[in-house]
C-alpha cells in the first residue's frame, strides 16, 4: 500500500482513463463490483483499457486481466456494457481462473 | 460510464474529499454523490453507509440494483510534537493505516535520531500548515503542553473541520486553553469537538498506552464520522 497522501498520478487507472479520453481515445473501464473467497483485488478495483488493449491497473492482480482486456475492447466496439465472472466454479477456470480459489465479478464500461 | 462523472470524481479524489460513484448496473447510468448530498431512501441510507465504512458494493433498492463505488480520501494523522508518546505513537499509526507527520519547532525534539521513517518537520505549525493545510479527512493531535506551539494548530484543525482533535493536559490545563482559543476567535461549539484530556479512557499511565489511547480515539472518531452519540445517522 502507497503511504501517499494524494493520488498516484501516474498509476492511478481512473486518472489515466481521464487522460487518455482528452487524448480522444476511446476507453473502457472495468470494475470488480463482487467478489467470493479469496479475491486478490478487492471491490471496487479498476483496469482501464483502450481500443488498442492498452490497459493499466488491475482487477485480480494478473490472473483475468487478458480476458478482460479483450471482453473490454468489444465493449468499446459496441457500447453495450457487460458483466463478466470468473472463478474456480467457472469451465474456462483452468485458462483464465483465479488460482487463489476465488470469484469475482467485473463490470465492464464504456467511457461516454 | 458518463465523462463527467469520472471528471468530477477525480477531482473530488484530487481535493481529498470523499465521493461515491452510482452505477445503475440495469442500465449503466451513473452519479457522483458528495459526501453530505442528501439521497432519500434505501438506497441514500447505503450511501450514507458507504461513506463511513469507505467499502464499495452492490445494493438493491427501488426495485435496481445499484454499484456503489466509494473514495475515500486516505485518513492521516498530524501530530504537534516530538515527544515521548509521538516515539510510540508513529509506529502504530504506521500499521493501524494511518500515515503520520509530526510537527515541532524545537529541533531537540525533531530529530531523525529520535524519530526513524517518519515524516518530520522541525518548524513551527504555521509554517507547515499553510503549505500542506488541515482538512475533514486529517486528525491532529498536539501533545507538547506549549501554548506557542499547540494552539495556532488547533485553531487550524476546529477550521479545517478535522475528523479527530485531540490536545494533551489535564482539565485545568484545558480550560485555560479553551479561553485563549475563544481569544483566537474559535467558538465555543467548535472548542467543544477537541478532546481533553486526550484519548480513550483506558487508564493509560506510560507515554505508550497514552498513545495506544489516542490511535483508539482517533479511529473511533473516523469510523463514526457523521454518527451522533447514539450511533444514528446524523
Amino acid at each position: 500500500m502507497s503511504d501517499s497522501l494524494y493520488l498516484d498520478e501516474a498509476r492511478d487507472p481512473l486518472i489515466i482513463a481521464e487522460a487518455w479520453m482528452k487524448e480522444g481515445k476511446d476507453v473502457a473501464i472495468a470494475t470488480v463490483v463482487e467478489t467470493w473467497g479469496s479475491a486478490p483485488r478487492p471491490v471496487g478495483s479498476h483496469l482501464v483499457i483502450d481500443a488498442d488493449g492498452n490497459f493499466h491497473g488491475s482487477v485480480s492482480g494478473g490472473c483475468v486481466e487478458g480476458a478482460v482486456v479483450t471482453e473490454a475492447v468489444d465493449v468499446i466496439g459496441s457500447g453495450e456494457a457487460r458483466m463478466l465472472e470468473f472463478g474456480v466454479a467457472d469451465e474456462t477456470a483452468w485458462q483464465v481462473g483465479l488460482s487463489c480459489g476465488g470469484r469475482i465479478k467485473v463490470y465492464v464500461e464504456r467511457l461516454g | 460510464m458518463d465523462p463527467y462523472a469520472l471528471k468530477t470524481l477525480n477531482a473530488e479524489r484530487r481535493a481529498r474529499r470523499a465521493a461515491i460513484l452510482v452505477t445503475d448496473l440495469g442500465d449503466g447510468r451513473d452519479r457522483i454523490v458528495r459526501e453530505g448530498d442528501q439521497v432519500a431512501g434505501d438506497l441514500g441510507a447505503a450511501i450514507a453507509k458507504a461513506f463511513r465504512s469507505g467499502n464499495s458494493g452492490s445494493v438493491e433498492a427501488e426495485g435496481r440494483t445499484f454499484f456503489l463505488n466509494a473514495h475515500l480520501p486516505r485518513p492521516r494523522l498530524v501530530v504537534i510534537g516530538a515527544v515521548h508518546i509521538s516515539q510510540a505513537l508513529a509506529p502504530m499509526a504506521r500499521i493501524s493505516g494511518y500515515p503520520l507527520e509530526i510537527i515541532d519547532p524545537r529541533t531537540a525534539f525533531a530529530t531523525s535520531d529520535r524519530f526513524p521513517d517518519v515524516a518530520l518537520h522541525a518548524e513551527w505549525p504555521e509554517d507547515v500548515l499553510n503549505r500542506q493545510p488541515l482538512d475533514a479527512y486529517t486528525a491532529l493531535a498536539a501533545v507538547t503542553h506549549d501554548p506557542k506551539i499547540d494552539d495556532f494548530a488547533l485553531k487550524a484543525a476546529l477550521d479545517a473541520n478535522c475528523f479527530y482533535v485531540g490536545a494533551l493536559g489535564s482539565r485545568k490545563t484545558h480550560a485555560k486553553r479553551v479561553e485563549r482559543l475563544l481569544a483566537l476567535g474559535a467558538s465555543a461549539d467548535r472548542i467543544a469537538r477537541i478532546h481533553a484530556p486526550i484519548g480513550l479512557d483506558i487508564g493509560a499511565a506510560s507515554p505508550a498506552e497514552i498513545a495506544v489511547a489516542i490511535l483508539a480515539q482517533t479511529i473511533l472518531a473516523f469510523r463514526s464520522r457523521g454518527l451522533d452519540a447514539k450511533g444514528a445517522a446524523a
